[in-house]
């Protein structure tokens, strides 16, 4: 008992981390994390990145359709990536739809841990019958495919409400969907840890002191959970871009007036064969250095917070 | 059976005294192993039968704990000793029984009425390792029960109360902004202590306290619960298995065996005069220094399985002096002339 340092911040702490270390002499973990954070500043930045509008009728013209990449003959120089079948600008239509995906995988996660963050607690915690029907609940979930559900939940808002409310509100289905399709990752993941959790001294502790179910689960619990989550959260976000992109494939996603990465393959597919490539391989391109990066990123930060290679 | 309770026994004694701090009558737990209802049914004989098993943790336990005195108990392990402990601490619901604090029964009360008793009674455990969150400072730590029970409290009279109790358990108080695992297990353990101590109750159950920790450390822990008992008028229940303990510690000793308590007395009577068969035994196994200590009772098999309980007494299947009526009958605690409390029927006959 002889150190008496004043205790380090929360700044000093994340300098000594050995999650810092780490990524400090990974150069695959940094160069995932620049691609990424590259991607998503251009689609955060994309109305001033990008030298048109895509969604403006008025500045598309038809008889600028299927016009190639600059390094091939015939391109114009006004359309450095080409253009599609409908003459928009392939450069600005991918950092537009890059938004748009990122958007959807993003909030189909924030959605997902929410659900399967408050459900895994509650099983995880309470146990008995809660437990067991939250727990069936999520194997039913998981007995269904993201497609089957996207596609039964798309046909239903479609028959009730018209196929012109699905596209309008394509980005908000679309979270929905992919949120609702699999939470149970989480919530497995989350009842898991809390399982192993609860049964430590300081959850009685601190119900001896008289603190609440409630608060015991989200103060004194949760913290303690937050390392797996974190893990699959970035695996779940690559997942949930490429479950759009599927999606959106099958026609079940974006419109193509308001195209994300997958709708723009799909659009451009049909031309394939007749020589225009880049409209489906360039945004292809795009989409698998998005998600490889991301997980890349998700199986570093999980060889890097397993606690069985290293406990912090 | 006619006989009286221990319980019983002391009011019919001293019906006008106050009554005890805490009071366990007749406490019983059990815990299934059999699983949920589908796995109970078993298809025995042609036929679908349910089959449940228990293990008896506790089986009828009794005990008074008076104002200001250190009841330690002691029993190996798996003797129901830590059972004992969260169950009076309501971490653990009672199969049967009942539990009294200051006379008023709390076994049985919400999370919310019970909250002004989680104010007077506090509980230490036995792995500083755990019983700390790993993501919570120790300011924050220690600030969380005294926000809890003093909502009324303003910021700065919190943290005078956690500098406080800090400076009692020989805790920096600038170490505050640190976390558990910056500690060795001896500080911790302070820190846990402080925790309790925090919300200045008036009794305390400690698990086991020191047992995890380093041999040069555990005096002086033990050293701050006897100076915290001594400053702030504290009553301890006391779970230990170390006997030097218990000597050092303890006013009264409860031994337990498998589930039940066989002999109760103060500890001076305990160490001097053992009457239970269980008791001598486990004292002539603590290790001496004289030459002419006489050899240990050795006691003969295990200790039996808690699923299905002996008949009779639990410990005549290894007693020396066990008979048929041990075999039959189910001793109760009966008070002794030296004022020790013996469940024994060879005791009870004068044969020991």
């Amino acid at each position: 008992m002889t150190t008496s340092t004043p205790a380090a911040s929360r700044w000093q702490r994340l300098r000594d981390s050995y999650l810092l270390y780490s990524f400090k002499r990974d150069w695959g973990a940094q160069l995932c994390l620049a691609i990424l954070l590259a991607l998503v500043t251009m689609a955060l930045l994309a109305p001033w990145l990008a030298p048109t509008d895509p969604y403006d009728l008025a500045q598309i013209d038809i008889l600028n359709s299927e016009l190639p990449p600059f390094w091939i003959d015939g391109a114009d120089t006004r359309y450095a990536l080409g253009t599609d079948a409908q003459g928009r600008d392939l450069w600005s239509i991918i950092l537009y739809g890059t938004r748009v995906s990122l958007l959807i995988g993003f909030g189909a996660v924030l959605l997902q841990a929410l659900l399967g963050v408050v459900f895994g607690l509650l099983a995880g915690y309470l146990g008995g019958r809660i437990d067991a029907f939250l727990m069936r609940l999520a194997d039913i979930q998981l007995s269904f495919s993201t497609l089957m559900v996207a596609i039964v939940v798309g046909a239903v808002v479609k028959a009730t409400l018209g196929g012109g409310f699905y596209s309008n509100h394509a980005v908000l289905m679309l979270i929905l969907i992919i949120g609702l399709a699999e939470w149970p990752q989480y919530a497995r993941t989350v009842r898991a840890s809390v399982l192993g959790e609860k049964r430590k001294e300081y959850v009685d502790a601190a119900k001896v002191m008289g603190l609440g179910s409630r608060r015991i689960m989200f103060r004194h619990v949760l913290p303690n959970t937050l390392t797996p989550i974190f893990v699959i959260s970035t695996v779940q976000v690559a997942n949930a871009i490429i479950s759009e992109a599927a999606l959106s494939f099958l026609g079940l996603g974006m419109p193509e007036t308001h195209p994300s990465l997958g709708s723009l393959i799909k659009a451009g597919f049909d031309y394939l064969q007749s020589g225009s490539w880049w409209i489906t391989l360039v945004p292809g391109a795009v989409l698998v250095v998005l998600v490889l990066s991301i997980n890349l990123l998700g199986d570093w930060l999980r060889d890097v917070m397993n606690p069985r290679l290293y406990k912090g | 059976m006619t006989t009286l309770t221990e319980a019983q026994a002391q009011h019919v004694a001293s019906p006008g005294s106050p009554p005890p701090l805490l009071e366990v009558r007749g406490l019983r737990k059990r815990f299934s192993l059999s699983g949920d209802f589908l796995d109970q049914l078993r298809f025995k004989g042609g036929r679908l039968v349910r089959h449940r098993e228990f293990v008896h943790a506790i089986n009828g336990v009794d005990l008074a704990i008076q104002r200001g005195e250190a009841l330690c108990v002691v029993g190996e392990s798996g003797c129901g000793k830590s059972t004992v402990a969260r169950t009076v601490m309501g971490l653990i619901s009672p199969s049967a029984g009942e539990i009294r604090y200051a006379g008023e029964r709390i076994d049985r009360l919400s999370p919310k009425a019970l909250l002004p008793y989680r104010k007077r009674m506090q509980m230490i455990f036995q792995n500083p390792y755990a019983s700390l969150n790993p993501r919570m400072t120790i300011q924050q730590t220690l600030e969380e029960p005294i926000r809890l029970h003093h909502p009324d409290w303003d910021r700065r009279r919190v943290r005078d109360k956690v500098t406080e109790v800090m400076a009692a358990v020989g805790i920096e108080p600038d170490w505050g902004g640190r976390f558990g695992h910056e500690f060795s297990g001896g500080q911790r353990q302070r820190i846990a202590i402080a925790r309790a101590l925090a919300v200045d109750p008036e009794f305390i159950v400690a698990d086991e306290p020191i047992s995890a920790l380093d041999v040069s450390i555990q005096a002086q822990v033990l050293n701050l619960l006897m100076d915290a008992q001594r400053e702030r008028d504290l009553t301890y229940l006391f779970i230990t298995h170390d006997l030097a303990v218990v000597e050092h510690f303890g006013t009264r000793v409860a031994v337990m065996y498998l589930g039940t308590v066989c002999e109760v007395a103060t500890t001076a009577t305990l160490f001097a005069t053992p009457r239970h068969p269980y008791t001598q035994a486990l004292l002539s196994a603590i290790p001496r220094l004289e030459d002419d200590r006489p050899q240990p009772i050795r006691l003969t098999g295990e200790v039996p399985t808690p699923v299905n309980l002996p008949s009779g007494c639990v410990f005549h299947g290894r007693c020396p002096h066990a008979e048929p009526r041990c075999r039959r009958e189910v001793p109760v605690l009966r008070p002794q002339a030296d004022g020790s409390r013996v469940a024994c029927h060879a005791v009870e006959e004068g044969r020991l």
